[in-house]
């Protein structure tokens, strides 16, 4: 009545395997739907793509590229904090152990390598949507949400430059960080600071304004470091990792990858 | 019927009510977010003081003394009869330069601004002279320097008595 089921089918009748895999084998239309709208991971993907959308010539692959290179970047900066200590004290010493005292010494370089990589990408993705028109509407909210995932790249590679803690970070986080003390009345040396005055009392001087509240100081120094370790590794990535859910989701939603016309 | 318990809000009242809750919810979150705002501003920190006592005028030499810049960030400079606080922070972007005795003038290593004894600028990107801090003499007869108070050449503000001592 009954032909011996092969191993394969076995397997994927056992009940584990069927509580994984909701639907049977994607070889149609329908199950292809069905398993790209039952996972988490892939239901942020659009469920149909365009064949001319995914053409290497027209997306360059350069959003793909740039969550590739940062989930690598999260994998890469996960295994250097083992070793990483933000403190003044050991900051250095660290960076130079991660290279001289432990296997795999280009782990540090692999982190700096893929930093540099993923501004490229995104500029190179941003550029494409540009010249695509892909900000066009009814894409203009997920182009607003694209630019404010370039900026926040950005300030990660602006708050990694600080942590080697060696002369070239500390000076080039001194000079960054004085862009806040510009700001227009939140920072001491900004237009507007010196309106806010009482008498002799100067209200946005460099022990509360933007700058002291960024490095935690009057000038970079254990606060900073500290300070810039925490933006880095954990509310940075964060807020991109909910913006990128966002960006994913609305590619979908906004009518999926753009296509030539 | 005046005395039978109503127990349904009319429309008005149920606005009145959703009006007071709103706000009070608003001002809530409002608050709790102003405090973890403040919440990054320590109270504390453990950097240099902002004012300190240097000595007597005596203690100095002519030229730039240096003893106070790794601690506070100041030369003392005894230039022309007079005596006075120097910040040591660039005009340009805020690196420190460094005092060159041999070509006698400040020297910032980031992109090279330069800087007479006296702290005005005259080569380099640095846009204006060095600040100077508040000098005086406290009733002991010491150098009191208050970094509170800056005062710029620029702002014609190395004039004002406060920002020198005669010697």
């Amino acid at each position: 009545m009954s032909k011996k089921k092969g191993f394969a089918e076995q397997v994927a009748s056992t009940q584990i395997w069927k509580s994984i895999f909701r639907h049977g084998p994607p070889t149609n239309a329908r199950n292809r739907a069905a398993v790209v709208a039952g996972n988490v991971f892939l239901h942020l993907h659009p469920i149909k793509l365009k064949k001319s959308g995914v053409q290497l010539g027209y997306t360059w692959c350069m959003g793909g590229l740039s969550f590739f290179v940062f989930l690598s970047l999260a994998v890469t900066g996960v295994l250097l904090m083992f070793y990483y200590r933000p403190t003044a004290e050991y900051a250095f010493n660290d960076i130079i152990a991660l290279k001289e005292h432990v296997p795999l010494g280009i782990m540090r370089e692999l982190h700096r390598w893929g930093a540099h990589a993923m501004v490229i990408t995104v500029w190179l993705h941003m550029f494409r949507v540009f010249m695509t028109g892909s900000y066009k509407p009814p894409r203009e909210f997920n182009w607003g949400v694209g630019v404010i995932l370039l900026v926040l790249t950005l300030l990660l590679s602006f708050t990694g430059y600080l942590l080697p803690w060696d002369q070239l970070a500390i000076w080039a986080i001194a000079v960054g960080s004085n862009m806040a003390k510009a700001t227009p009345f939140l920072g001491h040396g900004g237009p507007g600071a010196v309106l806010a005055k009482i008498g002799d009392f100067i209200m946005v001087s460099d022990r509360n304004d933007v700058r002291f509240q960024l490095l935690g100081g009057r000038f970079v120094g254990e606060p900073a470091l500290l300070r810039f370790y925490i933006l880095h590794c954990v509310f940075i990535p964060l807020v991109v990792g909910v913006l990128i859910a966002v960006h994913f989701w609305r590619v979908r939603k906004d009518g999926g990858i753009s296509a030539p016309l | 019927m005046a005395d039978e318990k109503r127990l349904s809000l009319n429309r008005r009242e149920f606005f009145g009510h959703l009006a007071v809750g709103w706000s009070l919810f608003a001002a809530a979150t409002g608050g709790l977010l102003a405090l973890v705002f403040r919440f990054t501003f320590p109270n504390v920190n453990f950097e240099p003081t902002m004012s300190f006592t240097a000595g007597l005028p005596s203690d100095y030499e002519k030229g730039v003394d240096e003893r106070w810049k790794n601690a506070y960030g100041v030369w003392i400079v005894k230039h022309e009869g007079i005596l006075f606080a120097l910040s040591n922070i660039c005009t340009h972007l805020g690196c420190v330069p460094n005092w060159l005795p041999g070509e006698q003038k400040f020297k910032c290593p980031c992109h090279g601004s330069g800087y007479y004894v006296t702290g005005v600028n005259y080569e380099g990107p640095a846009p204006r002279p060095l600040e100077r801090f508040k000098i005086v003499l406290n009733s002991e007869g010491k150098i009191f320097v208050d970094k509170t108070k800056i005062y710029r050449a620029e702002k014609g503000e190395w004039n004002n008595s406060d920002s020198f001592i005669t010697v």
